[in-house]
């Protein structure tokens, strides 16, 4: 076994060499690729949606050279903290506790409106049980609510958990529910007030990379600036949605 | 794919499937399950080759040796998969960036770790953060392999471990009375008669390893429950041409008939190779084949 991981060390090496003349940085950027319209994966079987059309903006305007990672939501931190990867554009709102472990460029999406989704209206959001995605806002804010908390580790499980009756309701981001609302025909309808949640979604950097943040914050102001961002939003979003 | 797929609001149900079923995103489900095939094909010899190393160097006569086989066997059999698959593979990961950064960047002055932060030099990446994705997929799948490789080497190492036991005595004690060396023992005698007796516990193995490969999810590797579970799920019609219910039932369902038929096949061979190993051994099932020949 000794010989195998020396091997495998040597060949790696010798790897290296061969890649280290053309090293111009490629910035690694991960996202989950299920989370529509933020990101998602298209009939062609790429990765598309608001964040993919922004974040290629974005590395234009700051002359960087990208590159799209997907990972599974539940190790998208440790992945990025290990380096596997060199940024979050995953719908991912800025909060406390993530700002203690990774650091957030400026929001480039305004604090969103999480909404509860049911299968018929009158339902007990208080005392019922709501469907989160695992690790997200919603979760931590249902898990404070007194309702019994349900949570699964994509967000199409949650939808489904409310069409098969195994939750009453499902709270999630509102931009993620409406289309899901839209085409369910009224099987599925948004019920009690939306709740403002999180600070805005932004790109996670690893909190020692402040070159790199500072270079999208700068892209992204240049954004918010010119109306480009705008515009964005609007696209993804429909027109009733928050802008800058 | 097909030319008629352009518009598919206005095809019938056949048509419908027949350009559902053939966009990019399926192919991707479509290569998927080439991957885990390709996986098994690597791991499965992998892991025998650990497994028949992790044996003899617990049955070795040398002490540290036989130590260390006896505890990698007793170690990752005990530790659960899933702890092993979470963890190892990041261990793994940056213990060979770390090893590659102390020798690449020898100058380098600012702590590895920084706070949670992993940070090497960018010449000391594996892989470089210039590869292109297909590298950086290469290598997480051979990071995959070897650990199957270790998890499933410990388990083969122990039935290996005990087939070796298992082969009578007798046959030893013959060759060492004709002056046969101990080595010449181990490979002429012991391990061509051991498989007969390891294959029931190594085909066990084969048929966990098979069902382990949704696994491969945790370290990063889109497979087969993967993409099932991606294009099974709700579609509407602003993000797709062709939107659906949650459909990931029958996806999932095409998923058992794939294994089922992936241990039905590998039953099927496994009984062949029995039949050969038993052949002219000192077992009821070499007596019986000795019966029926005579």
């Amino acid at each position: 076994m000794k010989t195998l991981i020396l091997g495998t060390a040597a060949l790696a090496l010798t790897a290296s060499m061969a890649f280290a003349d053309g090293h111009a940085q490629t910035i690694r950027m991960g996202t989950e690729g299920a989370y529509p319209p933020y990101n998602f994966i298209n009939d062609a079987g790429d990765i598309d949606g608001f964040e993919i059309e922004l974040g290629n903006e974005l590395c234009m305007r700051a002359e960087l050279t990208c590159e799209w990672v997907k990972n599974d939501w539940d190790s998208i931190i440790p992945n990025l903290v290990s380096s596997n990867y060199d940024t979050i554009m995953a719908g991912m709102s800025i909060t406390d506790e993530r700002d203690e472990v990774i650091d957030f460029t400026q929001d480039y999406f305004p604090p969103t409106a999480s909404a509860y989704v049911a299968a018929a209206d009158g339902v007990d959001l208080e005392g019922g049980i709501i469907a989160a995605q695992t690790a997200t806002i919603q979760a931590g804010f249902i898990a404070e609510s007194g309702a019994t908390l349900v949570e699964f580790a994509t967000p199409e499980e949650t939808v489904a958990a409310v069409r098969n009756g195994e939750a009453d309701a499902v709270f999630a981001d509102r931009d993620y529910l409406a289309p899901l609302v839209e085409a369910s025909g009224g099987a599925l309808m948004f019920v009690g007030p939306a709740v403002p949640l999180g600070g805005g979604v932004g790109m996670g950097v690893r909190e020692s990379d402040t070159e790199l943040k500072g270079k999208f914050d700068a892209a992204i102001t240049s954004m918010k600036e010119d109306g480009t961002l705008n515009a964005l939003l609007i696209k993804w979003f429909g027109d009733e949605t928050q802008t800058y | 794919m097909f030319s008629f797929c352009t518009d598919p609001d206005t095809l019938g149900t056949f048509r419908w499937f027949s350009c559902y079923l053939t966009t990019g995103v399926h192919w991707s489900f479509y290569s998927a399950f080439l991957r885990v095939l390709a996986l098994l094909a690597v791991t499965a010899p992998v892991a025998l080759a650990f497994g028949f190393a992790g044996a003899m160097a617990a049955r070795s006569r040398i002490l540290p040796l036989s130590l260390f086989g006896k505890g990698y066997i007793a170690i990752v059999r005990g530790v659960p998969d899933i702890a092993f698959f979470l963890f190892f593979v990041i261990a793994l990961d940056q213990g060979l960036e770390y090893l590659r950064h102390i020798t690449l960047c020898p100058d380098w002055n600012e702590p590895i770790r920084q706070g949670s932060d992993f940070i090497v030099c960018s010449q000391a990446k594996l892989p470089l953060g210039s590869a292109p994705q297909e590298v950086h997929q290469l290598y997480a799948f051979a990071l995959a392999v070897f650990t199957y490789a270790i998890v499933f080497g410990a388990f083969a190492a122990n039935v290996l471990y005990g087939a070796m036991q298992a082969v009578p005595r007798a046959q030893v004690e013959t060759a060492e009375a004709y002056g046969f060396t101990r080595r010449q023992c181990f490979w002429r005698i012991t391990v061509p008669q051991m498989w007969v007796y390891a294959l029931p516990g190594l085909s066990n193995l084969w048929q966990v390893l098979i069902k382990a490969t949704p696994l491969l999810f945790l370290l990063g590797i889109e497979d087969v429950v993967y993409w099932a579970r991606e294009l099974g799920g709700t579609k509407t019609a602003r993000f797709t041409d062709y939107p659906h219910g949650d459909w990931r039932m029958w996806y999932f369902l095409a998923l058992l008939v794939f294994y089922l038929l992936m241990t039905w096949g590998s039953e099927k061979v496994l009984k062949r190779v029995m039949a050969r190993l038993t052949h002219g051994q000192a077992t009821a099932g070499g007596e019986a084949l000795r019966k029926a020949m005579a």
